[in-house]
């Protein structure tokens, strides 16, 4: 009785569990969508805030956000992919590297109102950036580099030692091997890694706090040096801190779900790029 | 002439750490022959056969002591590029290793990196699947991904691909222990018709394929090479009393 009635209980579990997450889930997007779509419109998207943010769209806040998230993936990608192929592919296994490690990990771990504050230490104040989108985008890219190295390395790490081998036994150098055979290999594993970091960037709203983030700007420029709007700190702003939360909740609700679109489009195109590595291979 | 010996190893002993690997290695290969190393998993063989290449460079607890030579070239001398000693002595390995790349790239790559002018790539790329007997698979579908190919046609492209470099000699590594036996027979086919223009040695578990194709057969134990002789007289009259019950099947 037990030996049939033990796996039926751990494929339950296992199924309960799924079902959970799932569960959470549909109700999290579908409370978002019934209570943001209404507020969609072209309108909402494409134009300022208007009537102190009661009415009218949250342009400037989307071209904050896309732009912040573009200012993140370009300080931390580079530098974090190269930082993860010295680590899986040149650096010897010693007390030194495993001690990079370590870091590494535990600044994964720090809290993110933490790199904020390092933020507006270092980049505002010490480098005199100001409170711009280039100070909250090189915090950010600071908080999302633990992140990129720690899922390429893993992503490298896959890759077999055969692999390597191949390139390197019709004579390719190590560089070459790396560039022309192991990192095509690795894209996959890799870009899963930065759009889910890209993705939490994205969201963030601690760290461009102090660092950039404005309540409200009537003309969103672009511009380095200026002070932008971001899409998690106007839902914020519009949830918690407006004087009139009852009547711009509907505007809230639609800022949350085109936030969730923004980060939903970027995981569609790693979706993409993985789709059509697959296919090449 | 064909006693001349293209490659040689000379009192070579090998550690990876503290464990002594290969133990006052002696052995020369004579040039177009095929030369099979046999012997129980862990004695050595495999070791030895990417020492030729220089494969362990990149290990950093290996330690190599001795002398290899290719013809009257020091492999390991100082100021020998080691790129360079790989475009001479080509690999093929135990698992089909193709690149991510078109089968047309994975040959194409090996040139493109040696420098091999542009113009002269497509011909060495067809005659190297000529020489595989791949090209009249592969000939309409050049540019499919190499890892759409069936196991047995992956290691005749990765055969190709050494044998593209024009290399003078040829190390393989159990290039057959993950493929079916009509794929077998094919690559054995294969190694056999290389013979004439390559010299050849072969890491092999299996007795038949060592009997089938080689000419001399090398029997290693523990890190040390026991008897190295015709392919007849290890197997038909051993004098190791180690190398007749190996070959019997009594252990390994």
């Amino acid at each position: 009785m037990m030996k049939k009635l033990t796996p039926l209980l751990e494929w339950g579990t296992l199924l309960l569990s799924t079902g959970a997450v799932c569960f959470f889930l549909v109700v999290i997007l579908w409370d978002l969508i019934s209570k943001g779509a209404p507020s969609l419109s072209w309108e909402f998207v494409s134009t300022l805030p208007r009537a102190g943010m009661t009415k009218g769209g949250i342009l400037p806040a989307i071209i904050g956000t896309v732009l912040l998230t573009m200012i993140t993936a370009l300080v931390a990608a580079p530098f974090g992919i190269c930082c993860a192929i010295y680590l899986n592919e040149y650096a010897a296994d010693n007390w030194l590297t495993r001690i990079i490690r370590a870091c590494i990990r535990n600044l994964a771990g720090v809290p993110s109102i933490i790199y904020g504050l390092f933020g507006l230490a270092l980049f505002v104040q010490g480098l005199h950036m100001g409170t711009s989108l280039i100070s909250a985008g090189l915090t950010l890219g600071l908080l999302s580099l633990p992140y990129i190295i720690i899922t390429t390395e893993e992503a490298l790490r896959r890759i077999p030692a055969s692999t390597r081998e191949a390139a390197l036994a019709i004579g390719a150098t190590q560089l070459e091997s790396i560039r022309d055979v192991v990192l095509p290999s690795a894209v996959p594993g890799m870009l899963t890694g930065l759009v889910l970091t890209l993705s939490r960037a994205a969201g963030e709203t601690a760290p461009i706090l102090f660092t950039g983030v404005a309540f409200y700007i009537n003309n969103p420029s672009g511009y380095l040096n200026q002070e932008f709007m971001s899409l998690p700190y106007h839902l914020y702003m519009l949830s918690t801190q407006h004087q009139a939360i009852e009547q711009v909740r509907p505007l809230a609700y639609g800022t949350a779900l085109v936030l969730i679109i923004v980060v939903f489009l970027l995981n569609l195109t790693a979706f993409y790029i993985r789709y059509k590595h697959s296919k090449d291979e | 002439m064909s006693d001349q010996i293209k490659l040689s190893a000379k009192d070579v002993n090998l550690w990876f750490g503290s464990k002594q690997v290969l133990k006052h290695i002696n052995i020369s290969f004579p040039k177009n022959e095929i030369t099979a190393m046999i012997g129980p998993s862990g004695c050595g063989k495999s070791t030895l056969l990417r020492s030729f290449n220089r494969m362990h460079d990149l290990s950093p607890d290996a330690r190599i002591e001795g002398k290899f030579a290719l013809d009257n070239l020091d492999l390991y001398q100082k100021g020998l590029s080691v790129t360079q000693v790989r475009s001479r002595i080509g690999m093929v390995f135990q698992k089909a290793n193709p690149f991510p790349k078109s089968i047309y790239e994975n040959i194409n790559y090996g040139l493109a990196i040696n420098d091999v002018p542009k113009a002269d790539r497509p011909g060495i790329v067809e005659n190297a699947l000529r020489e595989s007997y791949l090209w009249d698979e592969v000939k309409d579908e050049l540019q499919k991904p190499a890892t759409r190919l069936s196991g047995g046609q992956q290691q005749r492209l990765c055969i190709a691909r050494a044998v593209a470099l024009r290399p003078e000699v040829i190390l393989m590594d159990e290039p057959c222990s993950a493929l079916d036996p009509v794929s077998t027979a094919k690559i054995e086919e294969l190694i056999v018709k290389l013979k004439k223009d390559y010299t050849i040695v072969i890491v092999t578990h299996n007795m038949q394929q060592a009997q089938r194709t080689a000419d001399k057969t090398v029997f290693m134990y523990l890190g040390e090479v026991i008897e190295h002789d015709t392919t007849d007289n290890i197997f038909n009259h051993p004098k190791n009393e180690l190398t007749a019950n190996y070959v019997k099947g009594h252990f390994g």
